[in-house]
């Protein structure tokens, strides 16, 4: 032990004084699994629940791209138990079709990546990379998961009464959502993922701001840090509006007011019976100024994630580590008012447009900046092709290419030949899964060794990037083909009904379908890998893969309260291959003379 | 295990958590009224009329003094207690919550009043965002007065354990309570006198 009271190094020291850590309550079952208050168990449970409703919201989407590829056609092997309200004799109602369509949406986003990206790994791995014993609130950080867990039952809930799940798109866009079944639970699920979020959001600020390290500076976070400071930020100041926006669509729904109702509407061949004077296009704009900063939150933390593992990986500093940090945070200013693009079709005039259109293309200056930063990041170094960094390269090109398709959509002129076709679902899930969700996959096999003490098995690894990697473009690059041609993207028998005028776009609905399937399948390895990893994947020591940042320094896995001795931070976050020193990482962690 | 800064304040940010928590909460707060007060603005200005003289101007003038007392009583329920005058401090807490009943029955009396001539929320635009404003911020009523229920009863033992954190924790109720206060001072003109 040298005179700052730190060890500097010896992994069999740490390893027998983890076993007597007085730190390390005995509790029961529940309170150390289920009702934790720990940041790692919680980050935890908040991950594999995330994995389980994207796995799920997934599968949606398998059962969605059968009735596009073969309209009419009994669905195999579970159509038969989806019932007669879902899909008589096998074959998909449109109604069921609206309702697969919108949970998918609101299951990936609200469900699925940002609990995996902001609870599971901001949890997890945040408080260790600044050092910090746990969460500022700790109980507000279970009441969270908690509140977060409460929330996606409901929405799964949500399918089986009467009427069925919502099925007015994950955009809920009035007055369809009002006068439509399902809406109800999808709103009351909303409130409860709404408020988990601010409660988490608060939570993670507290801890970034207050309870960092003796010696660790802002531009000493790592970036990763610095990705769920600014998401929090926009959790924070974002969802509350749509919180308002929910609040009055419920409104609507149950006490029969006229928010989003305007006069003279006709349902059915009935006039409606109600005050009306309302305004559809609040709703879009309450909904867009939440669900564009909600864009960030989805991309952020992946970038987070990927320039901790590039940095690794490369054995080198991250390049333009200070424009990384400025980048994120004028795109988290930015991202507030970009909103009204998702709306240049509304009618909302051309002032409106223009003024969106330019702040559009200002926020893509940072994200490209970001993307530069990384790439270059690259450059003359010796990669290491481990199974995280896999999917952390191809995170690169994908997000690239999801981020320069959003260009045209950014423009009004061009946007409105795009507009509602699958040239727009290709361009946001270019971004969100092969982009987003690929980093998150980097993150689980990247922090898996410091979660469980194990690493996962590269050869499984390697099967499950590089199927996944074909069959997720397999699926999206041909709905650039499909949208260019005009092709509808809400469109219950994926344009069947124009067949005698569509040809190949129309064609292509089968690869899809077939390459989502596949995708399907090359997610088992990843699954088998998970759960056998736990019990028997290689152990490894506190570090493998020497990695510089702080939560590299405590025991894995790390016990409650995480660090051993009270860590100090001594230098840069990416101190990588440094000339002079005596190997090619040297770790935050670390003295100089160490 | 301890979490650092949660009665001593963090030297280089002059905090300690729970205030930084409050303000944010407070934060998030503005965005979520601010959301309400843009669609007030929104649907009025796209109403082909506006009713007037709806509501009972009295009542709300009266609440909003209610109110505006209840900021003074909380802010005194604070003072007295980092003087470590503990009697006053609970006196000052009781008139802090029993005002805010009082603001809810005055309330209850506008709402039964307005259904009684059949004024739901489903009758206009203006019925719609008056009783989703003010019933949002009822509920912010309400959830303050549960908040101080608990610092005048279970809440109470942590005076004894650590007197410098409950002081704190009345700081930030007081702080919360500002809040709820400021919304109505904007409320009662904007739903009342304009």
């Amino acid at each position: 032990m040298d005179k700052t009271g730190i060890h500097p190094g010896g992994e069999g020291v740490q390893a027998v004084a983890h076993g007597h850590d007085p730190h390390h309550d005995e509790l029961g079952f529940w309170r150390k699994y289920v009702f934790s208050v720990d940041h790692k168990v919680i980050g935890i449970q908040y991950a594999i629940t995330g994995l389980l409703f994207l796995l799920f919201g997934f599968t949606l989407m398998m059962i969605m791209r059968w009735q596009l590829a073969y309209p009419g056609r009994p669905i195999p092997l579970i159509g038969m138990w989806l019932g007669q309200t879902r899909a008589p004799m096998g074959i998909m109602l449109p109604e069921f079709y609206n309702q697969l369509g919108a949970m998918h949406g609101t299951i990936m986003v609200f469900m699925g990546v940002v609990p995996l990206a902001v609870g599971g790994f901001g949890n997890f791995v945040m408080p260790l990379q600044i050092g910090a014993p746990d969460m500022a609130f700790p109980k507000l950080n279970m009441l969270s998961y908690w509140v977060y867990f409460v929330g996606g039952v409901t929405m799964l809930a949500s399918f089986f009464p009467k009427g069925g799940a919502a099925q007015s798109g994950w955009t809920s866009y009035p007055p369809l959502a009002i006068i439509s079944d399902g809406q109800t639970m999808w709103l009351i699920g909303m409130i409860f993922l709404i408020t988990s979020s601010l409660l988490g959001s608060i939570n993670f600020i507290v801890t970034i701001v207050q309870l960092r390290a003796r010696g660790l500076s802002y531009m000493g976070l790592p970036f990763f840090v610095w990705a769920q400071f600014v998401t929090s930020f926009l959790l924070l100041l974002a969802f509350p509006p749509l919180e308002a926006a929910g609040v009055l669509q419920l409104m609507d729904r149950l006490a029969g007011t006229s928010f989003f109702m305007p006069s003279g509407l006709v349902v059915s061949g009935r006039p409606l019976t109600i005050s009306g004077n309302g305004n559809p296009l609040l709703w879009q704009h309450l909904f867009w100024f939440l669900a564009h900063p909600e864009v960030y939150v989805l991309i952020l933390p992946a970038m987070g994630i990927v320039a901790e593992i590039i940095a690794n990986n490369t054995r080198k500093p991250l390049w333009g580590y200070k424009a990384l940090v400025y980048s994120v945070t004028f795109l988290g200013f930015m991202s507030f008012i970009v909103w009204a693009h998702h709306m240049f079709m509304t009618g909302m005039g051309t002032t409106m447009s223009a003024f969106f259109q330019t702040t559009t293309m200002i926020i893509s200056i940072p994200s490209v900046v970001i993307l530069t930063a990384l790439l270059l990041s690259l450059w003359g170094a010796s990669i290491r092709f481990t199974t995280p960094m896999l999917f952390a390269l191809a995170f690169l090109p994908m997000f690239g290419i999801g981020g320069l398709t959003g260009l045209p959509l950014g423009l009004a002129p061009s946007d409105i030949h795009l507009h509602d076709t699958y040239y727009v679902i290709g361009h946001f899930h270019y971004v969100v899964a092969p982009g987003t969700i690929f980093a998150l996959f980097a993150g689980v096999y990247y922090w898996f060794p410091k979660a469980t003490g194990r690493k996962m098995n590269d050869v499984l690894g390697a099967i499950h990037f590089w199927g996944s990697f074909i069959c997720i473009n397999i699926v999206f690059m041909p709905m650039f083909i499909q949208g260019l041609s005009g092709m509808n993207r809400r469109m219950y028998d994926g344009g069947a009904q124009y067949a005698y005028n569509a040809g190949l776009p129309l064609k292509l609905n089968v690869v899809i379908g077939m390459a989502a399937w596949t995708l399907g399948l090359f997610q088992l390895p990843f699954i088998v890998n998970f759960f056998t990893s736990i019990f028997w994947g290689k152990t490894v020591d506190k570090n493998p893969w020497e990695a510089t940042t702080l939560e590299w320094s405590a025991p894995s896995p790390p016990g409650h309260g995480n660090f051993l001795t009270e860590p100090i931070v001594y230098r840069a976050p990416y101190e990588y291959s440094v000339p002079g020193a005596a190997k090619d990482f040297s770790p935050q962690f670390e003295p100089e003379k160490a | 295990m301890n979490i650092p800064y949660t009665v001593e304040e963090r030297p280089d940010t002059g905090l300690t958590n729970g205030k930084l928590g409050i303000w944010l909460f407070l934060a998030s707060e503005v965005m979520l009224f601010g959301a309400l007060f843009s669609t007030y603005i929104i649907l009025r200005t796209g109403a082909p009329e506006w009713p007037h003289g709806e509501l009972n101007v009295l009542l709300g003038a009266i609440n909003t003094v209610i109110l505006i007392t209840s900021s003074v009583t909380m802010v005194m329920a604070w003072a007295t207690l980092k003087l470590k005058d503990w009697a006053k401090h609970r006196l000052y807490l009781i008139a802090t919550f029993a005002l805010a009943g009082i603001f809810l029955v005055n309330k209850y009396f506008e709402y039964k009043d307005h259904f009684d001539k059949g004024e739901t929320p489903a009758h206009s635009t203006f019925t719609a965002i008056y009783f989703t404003l003010t019933g949002l911020h009822g509920i912010h009523i309400l959830g303050g007065m549960v908040v101080m229920l608990y610092f005048l009863g279970p809440g109470t033992k942590l005076w004894k354990k650590n007197p410098d954190q409950f002081t704190n924790r009345i700081e930030f109720t007081g702080l919360y309570w500002h809040f709820v206060d400021l919304v109505w001072i904007f409320l009662f003109p904007v739903l009342y006198l304009l």
